[in-house]
């Protein structure tokens, strides 16, 4: 069953809309925070950073989309896109520096 | 003809039709920006060392908007709460709040947009940069003829990479003045549009297609508030579903900002 189909209350959801605003404003301050640190590598900030924006989306999309209580149809869609994503993202990423051996680079 | 399964589920994919519409259009709009994310990724792992740009933008104006997406979305969930319980004022009041902070975020967005139009960057005949926000051109300013002069709020340096990191301690502690510069000194003059370099071309171009999105998901949300009271009355499951997908496609809205932020503001 869906979350769209479970009985709804005002106030439970008011709860759970203060908990989720109180995460992503502590999400997106942690982020902020993490990128004037001043003695991390950039490479070690850009993960931190993305980390934490990935656990921001996973409350954006599990709780107020109601990822986790979807049904089966929408994961298969979601799954698909995801692999199509990754793999075109992930294939140009790993060609980016595949050139012939004489490419004149500048 | 009745169109079917706008309320009850179909039996085989046992969610509404509409429901799946916007699922099937979502996961083509991950392709779209996915598509987007990744020539971000190749542009940026791409640039030669120390010609990326860093802390050119906001972090102010950009926290400010990702606080009003935020909220926008709890409103627009709230909303659809609203509709559920069926207490048609308080979805108004919530749709209310949402369109507002929609166009709030647009009007942030554009003074941002406005920013990076009247900032410019002006290579002189000496070598050196110029840089800062437009204050004036003098009448007779003329960069074909170098005739006049421009003014602007800002600083010029040795260096153009000096521009690249402006969260370096140096560039924190510029001291920018008034500078009025000759045209007959300007070797080329050009503002912060898509055009200038290669940050600024993939900048405009994800947060002005995420702007559509916004303003696209601003006028849908628009007219479920303003002009389906008799949906309401008449089929008030009908019109939550609507709400629902509308609201998905918000959410949706929100998660891409999620990640443009750090990318663009941040890092």
């Amino acid at each position: 069953m869906s979350e769209s189909e479970k009985p709804v209350t005002m106030e439970s959801y008011i709860k759970l809309c203060a908990i989720i605003f109180t995460l992503a404003l502590g999400a997106i301050g942690c982020m902020i925070w993490v990128s004037f640190l001043p003695h991390y590598s950039w490479t070690a900030k850009v993960s931190l950073i993305l980390a934490i924006a990935t656990g921001n989306a996973f409350l954006v999309a599990g709780y107020l989309m109601h990822l986790l209580s979807e049904k089966k149809l929408v994961y298969s869609v979601l799954a698909f896109t995801v692999f199509f994503v990754i793999g075109l993202a992930g294939l140009t990423i790993w060609a980016m520096n595949d050139f012939p051996p004489t490419t004149a680079v500048h | 003809m009745e169109i079917p399964y706008t309320v009850e589920n179909r039996p085989d994919t046992g969610i509404y039709n509409a429901k799946l519409g916007i699922w099937l259009f979502l996961a083509s709009e991950v392709m779209l920006f996915g598509g987007l994310f990744s020539a971000y990724v190749l542009l940026r792992t791409g640039a030669e060392p120390g010609m990326w740009p860093h802390g050119w933008l906001d972090v102010r104006l950009g926290t400010i908007n990702t606080i009003l997406l935020a909220l926008s979305a709890i409103t627009t969930l709230l909303a659809w709460a609203a509709c559920k319980v069926r207490d048609f004022g308080k979805f108004k009041f919530f749709h209310a709040c949402t369109i507002l902070l929609a166009l709030s975020f647009l009007g942030i967005k554009s003074y941002e947009y406005h920013d990076k139009f009247i900032h410019y960057e002006i290579a002189l005949t000496n070598g050196k940069f110029a840089d800062g926000h437009l204050v004036e051109k003098s009448a007779d300013f003329d960069l074909k003829n170098k005739t006049g002069s421009v003014t602007i709020h800002g600083r010029i340096v040795d260096d153009r990479k000096e521009l690249m990191d402006l969260r370096t301690p140096e560039a924190r502690a510029a001291k920018l003045d008034e500078v009025t510069i000759q045209a007959a000194d300007i070797v080329k003059m050009q503002n912060y549009g898509p055009w200038h370099n290669t940050y600024t071309a993939i900048y405009f171009t994800m947060t002005g297609l995420h702007a559509l999105h916004i303003l696209g998901g601003t006028i849908v949300i628009f007219y479920i508030w303003a002009f389906n009271r008799k949906l309401w009355q008449k089929d008030p499951e009908h019109f939550t579903n609507r709400v629902e997908v509308s609201g998905l496609f918000w959410h949706f809205v929100d998660l891409v900002w999620i990640f443009l932020f750090p990318i663009m503001y941040l890092t």
